[in-house]
């Protein structure tokens, strides 16, 4: 019982925790990523896309990796290069992948509502070990780039004082594009997961997961390591919300359901330690 | 054909229309359902609509209190007041909906609004009704309040100059919580017009993504109220266009469309700007030549 619990917890967690490390990454060098519920959407739907043509779970992979970067980069073309509104426009991508994916769904399965099912997934042999191991994985590398390396001292000063470091000779540009389109891979990573442990696509199955990645991305202060925390917090009360349903207790599921969001405004409020945002986020002069 | 009203005040963004229009469309039903039979046309409507401002205001009202009191970014806390709203409303369907159903009960007939099919044959057939014109009432009412009142006046001074604003004693703290409120109160009137223009109960998720049309109409409108409406019946057109194609290209290209739209306005957007202000030099230039 306990352990099938703890099992559902991290399932449900490794699209929260890799979405939340993905914004982490666009963040910190100071692009606001309200793309990511697009970017998990459209991975998830390349993943099933990829995974069904070419045969194979690993091409399958490639394809929604390839897709959440892809994304990304139109993202990071449309904000950091075209200088677009980052909010309207990761609005937009938003909107661009939910019309998308219907359309292609439509056009490749024939149906408005979800894929058949994809055989290729199971030529993984542990996919929920494999996956979970790389969204525990994934924001210890993270925060280790971010924290000890030249790249990630980049990151954050361009997120930071972006005039600064262009006085040093670093491009925030260029940085940023990296730094968005690594973001976009990292998150797809949780879309395929998505497609993977459902075995198909599923119109609009993204759900809001990537506004609560978001969310969990505030509550871990923009570091790797305590969003996926605070994923793994979300991911948790997600799993006590099924258990209750499927128990059919009826009432509090909603409470429970309404518990990331309600915690995430008390901390936005302020309440239980400061979290600060990286200075020059969501500015797009340079 | 949806007309919502979105409103970009103060500087501050709104990405909150999804709740706040479910929250005002839910108190126009409960209201609606609730009052006697005998209350007039007139004092029904008011009663319904004011209710339904009131409810998307107080969702407006919480993201611009935590704003102005606790410096809360109220893109986040919109975002996440969108889903505590839907989880809200889990909460509170179990106990008002009628049994066995995802609706509340009726409201009575005083507080309907009339379609236009009903009076002029130029609407028949669509679904169209009254609160088209409430609508574009409000959006007049919002460009003269905007523009011509001392209080609008307050509001874009924020907008557009904090720092001058508050150095000449406006707060703008409280502007800021009055533009939520505002915006919050105008996104709960478009979800009256689903209550009682067309269904007359409210139904669990009607809004289906009106509430993110409603911004992409704020960007195209270029947050100017009846720029707004103009953006906002352009949205409308593609809408009912996609259905009415549906049959040869499938409706969800019109979302693409729209998302092609607001990229392409929010980043041509400043280099247009730029060639403009660019003109009259240009035309000088030529003169002295």
């Amino acid at each position: 019982m306990i352990g099938s619990f703890v099992g559902a917890v991290l399932r449900i967690s490794v699209p929260y925790s890799l979405a939340a490390v993905g914004g982490v990454w666009s963040e910190r060098s100071g692009v606001i990523q309200i793309a990511l519920e697009g970017i998990l959407l459209g991975a998830a739907f390349c993943a099933t896309l990829g995974a069904h043509a070419t045969g194979s779970a690993l091409g399958g992979v490639a394809c929604g990796v390839g897709c959440g970067a892809l994304l990304a980069l139109l993202y990071a073309l449309c904000v950091v290069v075209g200088r677009g509104d980052q909010i309207v426009c990761g609005i937009a991508i938003n909107l661009l992948v939910d019309g998308a994916t219907r359309f292609f769904l439509k056009l490749k399965f024939g149906s408005s509502s979800n894929s058949p099912r994809v055989v290729s997934w199971e030529q993984l042999p542990h996919p929920a070990f494999f996956f979970i191991a790389v969204a525990v994985f994934l924001p210890i590398v993270s925060a280790f780039i971010l924290s000890w390396t030249r790249f990630g001292l980049r990151v954050r000063a361009v997120g930071e004082r972006p005039d600064a470091a262009a006085s040093l000779g670093v491009r925030p540009t260029r940085v940023r594009l990296v730094a968005v389109v690594l973001s976009g891979a990292v998150a797809g990573l949780g879309g395929v997961w998505l497609a993977v442990d459902q075995h198909q696509f599923v119109a609009g199955m993204s759900n809001g997961r990537g506004y609560i990645a978001l969310a969990a991305m505030i509550l871990g202060k923009w570091r790797p390591l305590s969003a996926a925390l605070a994923a793994l917090t979300f991911g948790a009360a997600e799993a006590i919300e099924v258990t209750l349903q499927a128990s059919g207790g009826g009432a509090p599921v909603w409470l429970v359901q309404m518990f990331p969001y309600v915690l995430t405004l008390i901390v936005l409020a302020g309440f239980g330690g400061r979290s600060i945002a990286p200075a020059a986020l969501g500015k797009s002069e340079q | 054909m949806a007309v919502a009203v979105a409103l970009k005040g103060a500087g501050l963004f709104n990405v909150g229309g999804e709740g706040q229009i479910t929250f005002g469309a839910f108190c126009a039903a409960w209201v609606g359902a609730h009052l006697p039979a005998a209350v007039p046309h007139a004092l029904a409507l008011a009663a319904a609509l004011g209710a339904a401002f009131f409810g998307g205001a107080f969702v407006g009202a919480i993201a611009g209190v935590l704003r102005a009191l606790r410096g809360s970014h109220e893109v986040i806390t919109t975002i996440m007041l969108n889903f505590i709203v839907r989880a809200a409303m889990l909460g509170i369907g179990l106990r008002l909906f009628l049994r066995e159903s995802i609706h509340t009960a009726p409201i009575v007939d005083a507080a309907r609004l009339h379609r236009l099919a009903d009076m002029s044959a130029v609407f028949k057939g669509s679904a169209v009704n009254e609160s088209l014109l409430v609508a574009l009432l409000v959006a007049c009412g919002l460009a003269v309040f905007l523009r011509y009142t001392v209080a609008g006046f307050r509001l874009r001074a924020v907008g557009q100059a904090p720092l001058a604003a508050e150095s000449s004693g406006i707060s703008v703290k409280w502007q800021m919580v009055f533009a939520l409120v505002l915006s919050g109160g105008l996104a709960g009137l478009g979800g009256s017009n689903f209550v009682l223009g067309y269904k007359y109960y409210y139904e669990d998720g009607f809004s289906g993504g009106v509430g993110f049309l409603g911004i992409a109409a704020a960007v195209l409108g270029r947050n100017h109220p009846l720029g707004v409406v103009a953006a906002a019946f352009l949205l409308g057109l593609l809408s009912q266009g996609a259905l009415a194609i549906n049959a040869e290209v499938p409706k969800e290209l019109v979302d693409v469309l729209i998302a092609v739209l607001l990229i392409a306005t929010t980043v041509a957007t400043p280099e247009v700007r730029r060639l403009l202000s660019s003109l009259p030099s240009r035309v000088r230039q030529n003169r002295a030549a």
